[in-house]
């Protein structure tokens, strides 16, 4: 058991990743001697050399693309994209080619690219570097889609990133990378496909992933003193969901607040909860409700703190819910 | 009064005026020259003479693609009529361990490599999307994104980098990667990239740009002001034009920079200057947007007729030898045609297979759902 920053146990988990395998090979814009912006490579380039960690020129689509065609050669790179709002430029590699290369194929070949994107908001950023556009990727076929909460799940998970045969976006939360916690570097806590309840109630199911999910566990502490007992449900995966859990979760609580930076309309909150109600519809006690981003550019950072979902927004959503 | 906001005049290289290596006139002369005329030492009149039966062989096909998409046996076809010299001598040229990426045109390529052409039919017909192996015979598959092609090639020339397979000095392990594309590809920040990366990482990548002079409707004076050759140059990436409708001049060229990027000596981009005779796919109309005078210049300059010249003039083949071709190009243009429509549709529920390589709940669901949505028609077929 270790205590990790978020950042420091992403790092752990690619370096346990590059030790295992010598086709593991790091990509991205400053990741070599600088270690990231966000200094999650820190150290790496030193001990794996330019060849493993590789500093590319300033073109997403090229870093994309390039490493669609490593993986073809049978290496598994893991590239960095700087900030959420910076992806956009390879979307057309993501979308038309790595989403598509193994159905293109018929299986008979692999892109086993992961990449990595620090999103969402919170950190007093100018434009393009707050963003949260995971619904865009969650919608098309041939991605799979995590974004860890804490540290424990940030080591394991890059590292059952990268072992996937399939492209896998990791959505970072990048306002907690600098939030510790205990790191078991012996025992992976489960697949990175599972939701997990990380902290169990009986009267409404709030149902976070990513940055949101230490708010939803303070909501819950909140609303304890209330008297309200929330289901903390943290998703881990966007894509494929977890649906057995969420619905057993749903079932027993009847109840259900789902939360998200992003934007509510057409997000993924909205899939959530057409499921949701396809599957536990009699068990329902209140309409699913969400409480999230609006539709909106993110605004100015000065302007933030009342775009994003807070304490007392997600508390206000689960008043809602209880009021039913 | 008109807006000078472009121009219209052909592009400079767009016309013969730029030298170009050219081993075989179109009078079907052979033509010394002192730096590429040694790659075809290995060309002897058997090798000529296969160079011929090939590109006859590329254009039968070609033909019959047309022709069945016309009959409404295929979707779409890329033509690939007047580009045959570029294809044979390009995909010849390369060695089994080269590892190519093409567009979606590359017809004459792919069956160098070994896929058969029933298989490149399917896709068009809409059974799958390509059909073959890319690591069987290292022919990736049709990549129709313009220029998206462009960034995989250098990034597997850069895998190739890290497993030591350039440089070496040993034939059978030394490997390029070629990526092939258009004129109209050169627009795209895509190519753009690759060429930044290429030459940043020294990449054993050859750029091979089939410059057929169209890109759908639009001129090569809409994608460039400068012969496209010159296009890698401002990256670090030297260049150099050949005649694409010389099957001996793209066999030499194409040799010559392999072997020059297999060594280690880092990307290279050639241009083979060429012409789309046909359409661009069978969804468009040519006659909208080029006169009939140019294609006409281009007739003239056709790549078989001008080795045809050559087999007949030198005597190195014969009137059996001309028909044995066109008999094997109608027997294979038979089978092809047979293959083509008796190609079953794939099972419903084979779509669901690929999508990822591992299980994904999502898909697993849906496939279950087919599958129970498609046997209910089943079972009221029995009650019935």
């Amino acid at each position: 058991m270790e205590k990790l920053a978020i950042a420091k146990a992403l790092t752990a988990g690619m370096r346990k990743a590059m030790d295992d395998d010598a086709k593991v090979v790091l990509m991205g814009e400053d990741i070599g001697p600088l270690g990231g912006v966000f200094r999650v490579t820190e150290g790496l380039q030193k001990d794996f050399g330019p060849d493993r960690v590789i500093d590319t020129p300033l073109a997403e689509s090229g870093i994309v693309g390039t490493a669609i065609g490593l993986s073809l050669r049978g290496y598994r790179p893991v590239v960095e994209i700087q900030f959420d709002g910076f992806v956009f430029p390879a979307y057309d590699q993501i979308v038309t080619q790595l989403a598509k290369m193994a159905n293109r194929s018929m299986g008979t070949v692999k892109v086993p690219v992961v990449l990595r994107i620090p999103y969402g908001g919170g950190l007093g950023s100018p434009e393009h570097h707050s963003e949260s556009p995971e619904a865009l990727f969650s919608h098309v076929a041939g991605l799979r889609i995590i974004s860890p909460s804490n540290a424990n799940d940030a080591y394991w998970m890059i590292q059952q990133a990268i072992q996937d045969d399939d492209p896998v976006i990791v959505f970072e939360p990048k306002r907690r990378y600098w939030a510790k916690g205990d790191v078991d570097l012996e025992q992976p806590p489960c697949d990175m496909h599972a939701a997990r309840v990380v902290k169990p109630g009986s009267d409404v199911t709030l149902l976070a992933y990513g940055p949101l999910v230490q708010t939803s566990l303070d909501a819950a502490a909140a609303a304890e003193q209330d008297g309200v007992n929330i289901e903390v449900l943290d998703l881990r995966s966007l894509s494929p969901l977890d649906m057995p859990t969420i619905a057993e979760s749903v079932k027993r609580t009847g109840r259900l607040v789902i939360t998200h930076e992003a934007p509510v309309f057409s997000g993924l909150g909205g899939e959530i909860a057409a499921r949701v109600t396809e599957q536990c519809f009699y068990h329902l006690e209140a309409p699913v409700l969400r409480v999230g981003g609006f539709h909106l550019p993110y605004p100015p950072s000065r302007l933030e703190d009342h775009y994003l979902p807070d304490l007392d927004r997600i508390l206000d959503g689960v008043d809602r819910a209880m009021a039913y | 009064m008109s807006i000078a906001t472009s121009s219209n005049a052909p592009a400079p290289g767009g016309t013969d005026e730029v030298p170009m290596v050219q081993l075989l006139t179109p009078e079907g002369t052979r033509v010394d020259d002192p730096e590429y005329g040694k790659y075809l030492d290995d060309v002897d009149d058997a090798k000529l003479r296969d160079f011929y039966r090939q590109m006859v062989l590329v254009r039968r096909v070609d033909n019959e693609g047309t022709a069945l998409q016309r009959q409404g046996q295929l979707g779409l076809w890329a033509p690939v009529l007047g580009q045959e010299a570029t294809q044979i001598g390009t995909g010849l040229a390369a060695r089994p361990q080269d590892y190519i990426f093409p567009t979606y045109r590359e017809h004459g390529v792919a069956m160098m490599r070994g896929v058969p052409p029933e298989t490149l039919l399917g896709m068009f017909r809409g059974v799958s999307h390509g059909g073959w192996d890319p690591t069987e015979n290292n022919f990736h598959l049709y990549t129709i994104v313009i220029a998206s092609q462009t960034l995989h090639a250098v990034g597997y020339a850069m895998g190739v980098q890290r497993d030591g397979a350039v440089g070496t000095g040993d034939p059978d392990r030394d490997t390029a990667v070629m990526a092939f594309f258009g004129d109209g590809a050169t627009s795209q920040g895509d190519m753009n990239e690759a060429l930044v990366f290429a030459a940043s990482y020294n990449a054993p990548v050859l750029f091979l740009c089939q410059n057929n002079q169209w890109a759908i409707s639009e001129p090569l004076s809409r994608q460039t002001r400068i012969p496209l050759y010159r296009r890698g140059e401002g990256f670090g990436v030297p260049g150099v034009r050949v005649d694409g409708n010389d099957v001996l001049a793209v066999y030499a060229v194409t040799q010559a920079n392999l072997e020059r990027v297999r060594a280690g000596e880092g990307p290279r981009l050639v241009e083979s200057f060429t012409y789309r005779m046909g359409a661009h796919t069978t969804a468009d109309d040519p006659t909208k947007y080029r006169t009939a005078a140019d294609v006409e210049v281009w007739r003239r300059r056709d790549p078989i007729d001008r080795l045809r010249i050559l087999l007949e003039t030198d005597g190195i083949a014969d009137k059996e030898f001309f028909t044995a071709v066109d008999d094997e190009a109608d027997e294979l243009a038979a089978r092809v045609r047979s293959a083509c429509v008796n190609m079953p549709d794939p099972d419903p529920t084979s779509m669901f297979e690929h999508a990822y390589n591992g299980p994904h709940s999502l898909v697993d669901e849906e496939k279950a759902w087919m599958t129970d949505y498609l046997e209910s028609f089943a079972s009221e077929g029995e009650v019935d």
